[in-house]
């Protein structure tokens, strides 16, 4: 618990507007802070359209806050500009996405995104170099390199294209993983294995994740912190167990009541 | 009689390149005023079957053989096209598909599909006497009667899933085949469209269900009994609580624990994944089909496809039980 914070949000707000004539606008994001600890996995939990993406892209530079600010390591990340810092910050926080099918293009050898991670990296690095180091981050997420590399994305399942896409970010050795609804279009059977590596770094490695998910027992079985998002505001925060087994706003109880369990029937 | 008697139902796709062989010899029967939930995973042929069972069999998909037997015996399957659109698709047997958010034509008002599906089965009756009757229907749903002079696209996701149930049991169908209903929903509404399902089953609307879908934690709250498919064949049908505390065949047995609910007994237990992945269904490994992921394999299954025998109460593919 008393672990260092790596990255905060203080005051997050994002607003879209959109029509010319008449200004209609939503706000997708509504003052919210909280902390990323290292080693931790916090789970964001909130129903569609919560506002819980739109934070992480505010956290990966892809969208500019209309109010607050993203603090890394004690560094606003809206004062980042210069590319040597864009490219420190991208080798520090990754992000990986809900869909293992649309991540991919699929007209190329599944090498290509590995190939434009080394971007991020030293351009010394040789081709041996190279590869081992993309071997060991696939033997990391449990793929065995010989059955993926040289394949097309097509010819890979889509557990196996998430693990691709997880082994990739690990590439660059990041301090801070952001994973939106990285396991929603994986089967169960596979789902597992997937929760299972990110368990895994954050014991291994000391990886911090921020775990998006609209699924709260998914958000309890792998989080140590639970922030639940209504509206574009987080209405209740903390501990893992906490918030599952004594939760103490209503809409947090109503989406507890909501989810169906395997012990007990509901009352109908 | 059971409501519906499918006997080995076999339906391929058929491509270019080959056959996907989707549906291998499913037998099974729907009892009335039952609750029936198929699960399993992606391409495993739950959509497949809901389509065969609805009588939407479109190319590419194919009806190879099997029966699917009424009340009285009549085989569906032999019927001509005529009856199956006055008596039977929405009378008998009716389906909610899959995607409720794209399954509404955008370009119409609510109350001209009504009509478009009302006067399939009865050409002569007008509009207006369509509109005044889906009115309660809907009110049933829970819908307020504006949903009618509304565009889909005025609607939400929940109320959207809802007009389509509407709009499936307009008839008071024996069999309501629902296949994933909930699965692009929040918990919440989730929930309030499964309240729904039971209470139309209450109020005598429809009868049996047949209720799709890969979330088992869903089945246990509203299913009677449980068909776990794997790769186009179905492994295991058994009792709701039978098959969820004490499933028999391999593949369930390895999907049970990997259900993750927020419950401390599921946090504590250290699950694992099944090994693997499913088959490519243009070339179904020989034998039992489950037989490269599966744990206690032996020589046999990876010959001979194990028929579906009764073991402990229920009916199981393997050949751990076929002696």
């Amino acid at each position: 618990m008393s672990s260092e914070i790596v990255l905060s949000t203080e005051g997050l707000t994002k607003v879209y507007e959109s029509g010319l004539l008449s200004r209609r606008s939503v706000t997708a994001v509504d003052d919210v802070s909280f902390q990323i600890r290292k080693g931790q996995i916090s789970s964001l939990v909130g129903e569609s359209g919560s506002g819980k993406t739109t934070v992480a892209k505010i956290i990966l530079k892809l969208i500019r806050p209309t109010a607050g600010k993203v603090l890394y390591r004690n560094t606003n990340i809206s004062d980042l500009e210069k590319a040597t810092d864009l490219i420190d910050y991208r080798r520090h926080v990754q992000g990986i996405f809900q869909d293992p099918y649309s991540s991919f293009n699929l007209f190329y050898k599944v090498d290509r995104v590995f190939n434009m991670m080394f971007k991020l990296l030293d351009k010394s690095l040789t081709k041996d170099q190279r590869r081992s180091m993309v071997e060991s981050s696939l033997k990391m997420v449990g793929l065995n390199p010989d059955e993926v590399l040289g394949k097309y994305p097509h010819q890979l399942s889509g557990g196996q294209r998430q693990r691709v896409l997880v082994a990739r970010s690990l590439l660059v050795n990041p301090e801070i993983l952001l994973a939106d609804e990285p396991t929603s279009m994986i089967d169960a059977s596979t789902r597992i294995d997937v929760l299972k590596i990110f368990t895994d770094l954050k014991e291994k490695q000391g990886l911090s994740i921020l775990f998006i998910t609209h699924d709260l027992g998914l958000a309890y079985y792998i989080s140590d912190r639970i922030l639940v998002m209504q509206q574009g505001k987080i209405v209740e925060e903390g501990d893992a167990e906490e918030v599952i087994m004594n939760p103490t706003h209503d809409y947090t109880r109503s989406l507890l009541s909501a989810i169906p369990t395997l012990s007990k029937k509901w009352a109908t | 009689m059971p409501v519906l008697n499918a006997e080995n139902i076999k339906a391929y796709y058929h491509l270019l390149d080959g056959d996907v062989q989707a549906l291998e010899g499913a037998t099974f029967t729907l009892e009335k005023g039952e609750v029936l939930g198929i699960a399993g995973e992606s391409g495993c042929g739950k959509s497949t079957l809901a389509a065969t069972l609805s009588t939407i069999i479109l190319p590419p998909l194919r009806l190879l053989g099997g029966r699917l037997l009424t009340e009285n015996g009549d085989d569906i399957f032999k019927l001509p096209e005529r009856t199956l659109r006055r008596e039977i698709r929405g009378k008998y047997v009716a389906l909610v598909p899959q995607s409720a958010m794209n399954a509404l034509n955008p370009t119409k008002k609510i109350k001209d599909l009504v009509t478009d599906a009302v006067s399939a089965h009865y050409p002569k009756i007008t509009k207006r006497e369509v509109v005044d009757t889906s009115a309660k229907r809907f009110d049933d749903v829970g819908l307020p009667s504006r949903v009618l002079e509304s565009y889909s696209f005025e609607l939400s996701g929940g109320m959207k899933q809802r007009t389509v149930i509407a709009l499936s049991s307009l008839m008071n169908p024996r069999v309501l085949i629902a296949d994933e209903p909930t699965s692009a929903l929040d918990v919440s509404t989730q929930k309030t469209v499964l309240n729904l399902l039971v209470e139309l089953r209450k109020k005598g609307i429809v009868e049996s269900v047949i209720f799709i879908t890969h979330d088992i934690a869903v089945l246990r709250q509203i299913a009677d009994r449980i068909i776990v498919m794997y790769a186009g064949v179905i492994v295991e049908i058994a009792g709701v609580e039978e098959i969820i505390f004490k499933p028999l065949h391999p593949y369930s047995k390895g999907l049970m624990p990997t259900v993750i609910v927020p419950d401390p007994e599921v946090k504590k237990r250290a699950i694992s994944g099944i090994p693997g992945a499913p088959p490519n269904l243009k070339n179904p490994p020989a034998g039992c089909r489950f037989h490269p992921r599966c744990a206690s394999a032996r020589s046999e299954c990876g010959r001979d496809e194990p028929p579906l025998v009764n073991a402990e109460g229920r009916l199981v593919r393997c050949w751990l039980y076929a002696k």
